[in-house]
């Protein structure tokens, strides 16, 4: 599907390179060339936005990495330094906090709209699964990140994370130390983390290409859910989807500005601006919001081991969507059943996660077990059996049938 | 059209259920009131007034058990904050007492200068431990590290409203939340019972009372006063370039919504015959 590249450079520099190394080439056909469909909606742009946020942290990420010390006595201050006498520092953190926030709500957009419109399916499988293997990614290096500020939710955040590991029979407690470095959270830990956390981002980058790779090669899927027949169905990246994505951006900017300059802290917690204290645990340790979900599903067994196993297996569970789900159609939109199942899933994932902020006591424990029920089933229950049962609507011809005969 | 439907029933009912059962579970613990804060919302200031009687009421009462280790004395005279003079400043800085190193290496004290941090006011944790069963905590981060409950749905109408002044509305209550405990409450000796502290036994005595401070300013010289005082004086330690943030806010702000305007206009042009 990769569009072909009509690419020659005027300047006789340029075509000089482009002999020796094709890279206009490729630039071209990629972001300029490439056909995309013509009724991508504006879910379409989050991909974008992602890419721009990755490059948001890594820009920031640097510049902070260059005012921050990574031990255990200095960590706190030297936070306290970036936002205190470092030109701009509050900005830089800021930027990079809330950032981290940001990244999370679009990747989240992203998915969702993934399982709407089918985006897995065959012959996506790859990509998507590349896509599963980024967010992991990212909750790895956002974990790591929030723990180098070394505020007491950040130690304790560390501590109850890394402890999940000694669920595992017979070995969990030697792996505990061995994360560690030590026999508690300390400065071993630190270093690691830090060291990891400017480590992953670009792995994250790498993964990211391949992503897009593989976009490339199968082309983007659609509202429709059916695969462009004619020139008519697509138009070239540039100049509309660029210039779609970039309107949908600097939306999306206005959002992240409005968190950074006016509520900067709205998303964090209070107890992280006390400095770390192994003495003294918070009444309530929570992670960063993006994870309530899943601490959720780990809180709503009763038993370790299988909390932990269920918070594996409640992200883990998402590379096999494609042989999940045994729907033809891809599009929710040809799916009466589905579309209502979606939508109670992305309840059950949110109250999973005002559930995740709450103490696991009384009704929030029933509520919590009663989603993750659902957010399982969603998978291994409604997804193979809706494929067989549900009764579909027509697909349109093709792409530019339903855009053109537009009655819906 | 069920779909919608579905998604209200859903919602209604989770709302339902939480207004239902959440209040039964919530533990009893009045909300701080809320006060009128010059620094709040997209165009908020510090009141350098309120900040140099805040700081009034950090030098005389606060600072005799608590530190402020984060803030230095040129801190004082920097633009955002109280607005003192670099003078002024200094002259703060040289009443303090700094330990140092003299020139034969030996342990001396000299006065501040402008480039030093204020001074704690006991030489490690275990030593403010010692004299006052909990160690008080030091005060930089202090109108950001405390905070109260908002709740569901409160918490969501505050991403609109911009409210981020739970900490210094909840210091400020917690000077004037002293109070006799009720019948039955078990108080440990050395506790002081707190309407606002969780559990509500606080080992800091009521630090403030009515006159305790003079101002020189004619500001009203009660509790009130310099509860709000200080709680402000309390942010700005914490967050020292907020009115900073809030200025370049607004010019981001509205850069962003002209840029997505005219990307918008951009986009309707280009796809007009696609």
């Amino acid at each position: 599907m990769s569009g072909h590249s009509t690419y020659k450079p005027q300047n006789k520099f340029l075509q000089w390179f482009e002999k020796r190394l094709p890279v206009g080439g490729l630039i071209h056909s990629s972001f300029v060339a490439y056909p995309t469909p013509r009724n991508l909606n504006y879910l379409w742009t989050f991909g974008g936005i992602l890419a721009f946020m990755l490059g948001v942290q890594i820009v920031t990420g640097v510049v902070l990495a260059m005012h921050y010390t990574p031990h255990v006595d200095l960590a706190f201050k030297s936070v306290e330094g970036i936002m205190r006498d470092v030109n701009y520092g509050w900005l830089l953190r800021y930027l990079h906090a809330n950032g981290a926030s940001m990244f999370f709500l679009a990747v989240y957009i992203h998915m969702f709209r993934g399982i709407y419109y089918g985006s897995y399916k065959e012959p996506r499988e790859v990509l998507w699964i590349l896509g599963v293997i980024i967010y992991l990614l990212m909750m790895a290096t956002g974990f790591m990140g929030y723990v180098l500020v070394w505020g007491q939710m950040s130690f304790w955040a560390a501590t109850v994370i890394t402890n999940l590991f000694s669920a595992i029979p017979g070995v969990g407690d030697a792996i505990v130390t061995w994360l560690w470095g030590g026999y508690a959270v300390g400065n071993p830990t630190l270093n690691r983390f830090y060291s990891l956390h400017y480590l992953l981002p670009f792995v994250i980058a790498g993964v990211v290409v391949l992503h897009i790779w593989a976009l490339h090669v199968a082309g983007q899927n659609n509202p429709t859910g059916i695969e462009p027949k004619s020139n008519k169905d697509t138009v070239a990246f540039t100049p509309y989807a660029t210039v779609k994505d970039g309107f949908f951006m600097a939306m999306f900017c206005i959002l992240y500005a409005w968190f950074v300059f006016y509520i900067p802290n709205f998303l964090g917690h209070a107890d992280n601006y006390i400095p770390a204290n192994p003495a003294v645990t918070p009444t309530h340790i929570v992670p960063e919001w993006y994870y309530l979900p899943f601490y959720a599903i780990l809180r709503a067994i009763p038993d370790k081991l299988m909390g932990v196993i269920a918070l594996a297996a409640s992200i883990v569970i998402l590379a096999f969507l494609p042989w999940l789900d045994t729907s033809k159609v891809r599009s929710a939109r040809y799916r009466p059943l589905f579309k209502q199942f979606f939508w109670l899933f992305v309840i059950v994932c949110i109250g999973l996660g005002w559930l995740g902020s709450k103490p696991p006591e009384g009704i929030y424990v029933i509520l919590a077990r009663i989603f993750t029920a659902y957010y399982f089933a969603f998978f291994l229950i409604v997804m193979p059996l809706l494929g067989i049962f549900e009764k579909t609507k027509p697909l349109p011809n093709s792409i530019s049938d339903s855009v053109l005969g537009a009655k819906v | 059209m069920s779909v919608l439907k579905r998604t209200v029933i859903g919602v209604t009912m989770a709302g339902a259920i939480a207004a239902l059962v959440l209040p039964a579970l919530a533990e009893e613990q009045a909300p701080p009131p809320r006060h009128k804060w010059s620094f709040a919302g997209p165009f908020g200031k510090y009141d350098q007034g309120q900040l140099q009687r805040g700081f009034k009421v950090y030098k005389e009462v606060c600072a005799v058990c608590h530190s402020l280790s984060m803030v230095a004395f040129r801190n004082l005279a920097e633009p955002g904050g109280p607005g003192f003079s670099e003078a002024q400043a200094a002259a703060v800085a040289s009443e303090a007492k700094i330990p140092d190193i003299d020139d034969k290496g030996a342990p001396t004290e000299r006065a501040g200068r402008l480039a030093d941090y204020f001074p704690s006011p006991f030489p490690n944790e275990l030593a403010a431990k010692a004299v006052h069963g909990v160690a008080p905590p030091d005060m930089s981060t202090l109108a950001k590290g405390r905070t109260y409950e908002r709740g569901f749905p409160w918490f969501v109408f505050d991403m609109f409203t911009q409210y981020q002044e739970q900490g210094p509305d909840y210091i400020a209550a917690l000077m004037k939340g002293y109070e006799k405990p009720p019948q039955g409450f078990q108080l440990p000796p050395n506790g002081h019972y707190n309407k606002y502290f969780p559990g509500h036994n606080i080992a800091m005595p009521p630090p403030l009372q009515d006159g305790q401070v003079t101002y020189d300013d004619g500001a009203p010289q009660t509790l009130d006063q310099y509860s709000q005082d200080v709680a402000a004086f309390l942010m700005w330690a914490a967050e020292p370039h907020l009115v900073q943030r809030k200025r370049i806010g607004s010019q981001v702000v509205i850069f962003l919504i002209v840029l997505a305007g005219l990307m918008y206009f951009t986009k309707k042009k280009v796809w007009h015959d696609a």
